[in-house]
């Protein structure tokens, strides 16, 4: 099963609806991946909800027994406990929404084959309480798309001078986002710019945030039907067409 | 007896299943009589549904709670709740049984009852009437039809996707999707968290 496959079977897993190989490898997939490992404990929550509606009371000597029971069968203790059980593999609480974004571009670009990609947001770095409403927006529209249950991973081309980029598409959210590891640095001055692709006509969709060659960014826009993306280098600021040729150009399944 | 007061007692307000649970993991016995009152109905519950058969639910029901009292040092407070972790244990233990004591031909044979004279439409209703919790009914009710049926069918009669997609004559794809944004959306409308 493919990584980008895999993501969706959180479902299924909490539901212990899976074969016992299917298990063994997505319990391996849990230890690398902190989104579906959050999401597969949000979902056990939730079906231990179905499970406590249909509560049911069993004959009063079944107590006995398992109290009798207990007093005969050995704990296991703290420290010399076995190898932690998948059912207690699970994501810290709490955290800010946004840490989504990072465990899963992470996951989307090992989905790439991109391995050790650390994943790196522009809005990240700027203090929480000076983010902007809009920064917000897009970080959560950033986590929809990753997060889409119908999100899917297109590996692009190896760039120029190393690096790689991976686009997550959702056509239920009718977005896209690029994903790329070991990206170098723009020349002085210049931007990497997104375009997508309208059937040969290139449609502006952002800049790529400065700073990192290996993040997440959203396209701005909608797919709305868009046959695939590029990615060029323009001067500061981005051109509303692009001026050179591209450095990456990705073609959406039909 | 100043009723305010007691009722403001910390000791005196019900003691959280977490703690209990920490305790029972010292070998506190009482506290795992404690927890047995509070967990049994739901893991019994749950169990039964699954199996059907109430002697071999019993049976399972007892595996559950004496594995809970075996390893609940594994239980960690801060990556969710007791409850969550006992029906994780019990529903998984349940489904291994049923899955373990039935050859692959009385899995089909299993399926084809299930569609069969009793379908699935029927089973689905009659775990539903059983469903003790408004607040799940309703919003299991919020689901679509594919997404209420996937979830249903696998948690409540610990089917697998594959079973399930051979039933509702879904490809598997979908019905993987279908537990898992249905199980989103339930977790959403219960206000379900971590
Ligand atoms: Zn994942």
């Amino acid at each position: 099963m493919k990584t980008a496959e895999l993501h969706t079977l959180t479902g299924a897993y909490a539901l212990d609806a899976v074969s016992g190989d299917e298990r063994e490898e997505f319990e391996k997939h849990l230890r690398a991946c902190s989104f579906c490992a959050q999401e597969v404990a949000e979902l056990r929550a939730t079906a231990a909800r179905l499970g406590q509606a249909v509560s049911e009371q069993p004959p009063a000597e079944l107590r006995e027994r398992v109290l009798r029971r207990i007093g005969e069968v050995r704990q296991e203790s703290p420290g010399g406990r076995v190898a932690e059980e998948a059912a207690s593999v699970r994501a810290p609480r709490g955290r800010p929404r946004s840490w989504h974004i990072w465990a899963l571009a992470a996951c989307v670009a090992a989905a790439g084959a991109l391995g050790g990609v650390a994943v790196w947001q522009h809005q990240e770095a700027q203090d929480a309480r000076q983010r902007s409403e809009r920064a917000q927006d897009r970080a959560e529209a950033l986590a929809r798309v990753l997060s889409a249950s119908d999100a899917k991973a297109v590996p692009g081309a190896e760039l120029p001078g190393g690096g790689s980029g991976t686009v997550v598409l959702s056509q239920s959210q009718n977005r896209a986002a690029l994903v790329v590891s070991g990206m170098p640095a723009p020349p002085k001055g210049k931007v990497y710019q997104l375009w997508l692709n309208d059937g040969g006509r290139m449609r502006p969709a952002g800049l790529m945030p400065p700073g990192s060659g290996s993040e997440a960014a959203l396209l701005e826009g909608k797919l709305d039907g868009a046959s695939g993306m590029g990615v060029t280098v323009e001067p500061d600021g981005g051109s509303p067409q692009p001026t050179s040729e591209p450095v990456m150009l990705v073609d959406f399944p039909a | 007896m100043d009723e305010a007061a007691a009722l403001g007692s910390p000791a005196v307000g019900p003691v959280e299943l977490g703690d209990l649970l920490v305790q029972v993991a010292r070998g506190d016995q009482d506290a795992f009589a404690a927890m047995y009152e509070r967990v049994v109905g739901p893991v019994f519950g749950l169990v039964r549904s699954v199996l059907r058969d109430p002697s071999q639910s019993e049976e399972v029901t007892q595996e559950v709670l004496v594995e809970v009292w075996r390893v609940a040092a594994r239980f960690d407070p801060a990556k969710g709740t007791a409850m969550t972790w006992v029906m994780t244990l019990a529903h998984r233990r349940a489904v291994d049984r049923v899955r373990s004591e039935q050859s692959a031909s009385d899995r089909e044979l299993r399926a084809a009852q299930l569609s069969g004279s009793r379908d699935y439409d029927h089973v689905v209703e009659q775990v539903e009437a059983r469903l003790e919790r408004e607040q799940v009914r309703r919003c299991l009710r919020t689901l679509t039809q594919i997404q209420r049926q996937s979830v249903t069918l696998a948690y409540y009669k610990g089917l697998t996707y594959r079973e399930v997609a051979e039933l509702l004559s879904q490809p598997l794809g979908t019905v993987k999707t279908r537990l898992r944004d249905g199980l989103i959306r339930l977790r959403d409308c219960l206000g379900v968290q971590g």
